[in-house]
């Protein structure tokens, strides 16, 4: 099984930790990744905003891209997109192409305009729904090395992963998450805030309402008991991490909890070196992180 | 920016003060209203569903940000089918919509709500309808003109254009937060570029255009 690569403009610099993660942990597990050749931004939430077809457009040239890809035999058919919005995007594209005869005909034509010949055959994944349900839990489990006991972990889905499709999981109760962090040995808490919204860039526009948004999230694991939050995403994990100091200046909270990726909490449990997994780039230090790198240099 | 507080109904009182003794109009009639406007948005969303909405309120109940909203989801539906188009489009809400779907999924007549609050944000944006100082169309526009030159968004510049064009002195106040990205290697000034460019922008600006906006 070998998958293609889609990292999108996020993991080239904010979620950096992100990518880093991911290509340790998927090199750790013997999984074959190839990156979009010349891969273009998915257009996020903004092109939307300000012309419909043009935003498809822009998506449709990377599904466009890795079925020329696949074709050629140069790698799966899935192609993977660890960030939320560009997994929905690309998504919701592939959806809309199936689904619109108007959004068919006009993305069809705009693609061949750029000499592509898109027939519709690309699977957009999420490296979540991939390591769960392709690798399984079973494999992941046998190659954990240091047993992530004693930790409790909120994991955080956030909106656009599950939702609106629900591709892979529950939108209003995903489990996905939970049930790989039990397989690492940690204990996933409760927690029924794990698909609210964090504000997407609200934080950076209306930044009152984001900020309200994010303090709900951050109280509510530290009082259920979590030593780290997990997410999947590079704009939660942005959210959730760089605002604490000024949602404890505004709002007069004491709230200092780490926030992940749940790809650098695996890499962790399968012993690979925090350095490789990015984890110093991590603004509140992972302080369980260190015990398990030092272990895993001695062995190397 | 701030929040207000959520109005008292709006009424269609002219810019002169009322004079003394004249009872305040709260509602529109319904010649000052867009008749088409429903329809034209339902178009542009997916669906006629849009016009089949009970007012049932689970919308406003599921959507996080309501409470910060001048009008919640439910009456942004139903004030957009009965065509109170310059309410809706200069309301505060469409821009609080964060597109987390929580709405669309829960709705029991299965209108996509979010993607309706998409709709009504490219109208605002078409047609200018929006408070002045917003961030959100600003952003949406640099966005989409970095996007369109280089094939790929760098962060750091299109956080540096949104400052620029909307408030200088709040760049003063992100740039300590700028400068931790920095300094743990996750902002960069490298410019992020696609290969393909000529045929990409040819295939962008064939693409469209958007379908027309409303007639005023
Ligand atoms: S949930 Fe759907 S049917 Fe109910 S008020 Fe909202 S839009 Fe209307
Ligand atoms: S998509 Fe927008 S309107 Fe719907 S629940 Fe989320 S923020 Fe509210």
């Amino acid at each position: 099984m070998s998958y293609l690569y889609f990292p999108g403009c996020s993991l080239r610099s904010t979620g950096r930790p992100y990518e880093e993660s991911i290509l340790a942990v998927f090199r750790k597990l013997d999984i074959p990744l190839t990156e979009l050749d010349d891969w273009n931004c998915c257009g996020a939430t903004a092109y939307v905003s300000i012309d419909e077809n043009k935003a498809f457009t822009l998506a449709a040239r990377n599904l466009a891209l890795a079925e020329r890809m696949h074709s050629n035999g140069n790698a799966g058919e899935d192609l993977m997109a660890p960030c939320s919005a560009c997994y929905l995007v690309l998504e919701k594209t592939q959806h809309y192409i199936k689904t619109d005869e108007g959004v068919k005909r006009d993305v069809t034509a705009a693609l061949q305009r750029g000499g592509f010949d898109y027939k519709g055959t690309t699977k957009v994944r999420h490296p979540l729904d991939i390591l769960v349900n392709d690798i399984g839990l079973e494999r992941i489990a046998k190659a954990v090395v240091r047993p992530m006991k004693g930790i409790n972990v909120a994991c955080y889905y956030g909106c656009q992963v599950v939702r609106p499709f629900e591709t892979f999981d529950h939108a209003a109760y995903p489990t996905t998450m939970d049930r790989l962090v039990t397989a690492l040995g940690a204990r996933a808490i409760d927690w029924p805030m794990k698909a609210r919204c964090c504000g997407g860039s609200l934080t950076g526009t209306i930044q009152e309402a984001g900020l309200r948004l994010n303090r709900a999230l951050l109280l509510e694991a530290t009082k259920r008991g979590a030593n780290v939050i997990l997410t999947c995403c590079p704009l939660c994990q942005h959210n959730l991490e760089c605002y604490q100091k000024r949602i404890n200046r505004r709002f007069g909270e004491s709230i200092n909890i780490p926030v992940a990726y749940f790809t650098q909490f695996i890499g962790l449990a399968l012993g690979i070196p925090p350095k490789e997994l990015g984890i110093q780039r991590l603004f509140i230090p992972l302080k369980f992180a260190e015990t398990p790198g030092k272990e895993a240099h001695a062995h190397a | 920016m701030k929040l207000p507080t959520p109005p008292a109904v709006r009424t269609t009182a002219t810019k002169s003060p009322p004079p003394m003794k004249t009872v305040v109009r709260r509602l529109k009639f319904e010649s000052e209203l867009d008749l088409s406007f429903g329809e034209h948005v339902a178009e542009r969303a997916y669906g006629q569903k849009l016009l089949s909405c009970i007012q049932c309120g689970t919308c406003s109940a599921t959507c996080p940000l309501s409470q910060y909203m001048d009008y919640t989801p439910r009456r942004i539906i139903a004030m957009t089918r009965e065509g109170f188009k310059d309410e809706v489009l200069n309301s505060l809400t469409i821009w609080l919509c964060a597109s987390c779907y929580a709405c669309t999924v829960q709705c029991p007549r299965e209108i996509h709500i979010t993607d309706v609050m998409y709709a009504l944000k490219r109208e605002a944006i078409a047609r200018g309808f929006y408070p002045a100082r917003n961030p959100i169309p600003v952003l949406a526009k640099a966005f989409f003109e970095r996007v369109r030159h280089d094939g790929r968004n760098t962060e750091s510049r299109l956080l540096i254009t949104l400052y620029l064009r909307t408030n200088p002195f709040k760049m003063l106040k992100e740039a300590l937060l700028g400068f931790h990205l920095f300094r743990t290697g996750r902002l960069t000034l490298k410019k992020e570029k696609i290969k393909g460019m000529k045929e990409f922008r040819t295939m962008i600006d064939s693409a469209g255009p958007q379908k027309e906006a409303v007639p005023l």
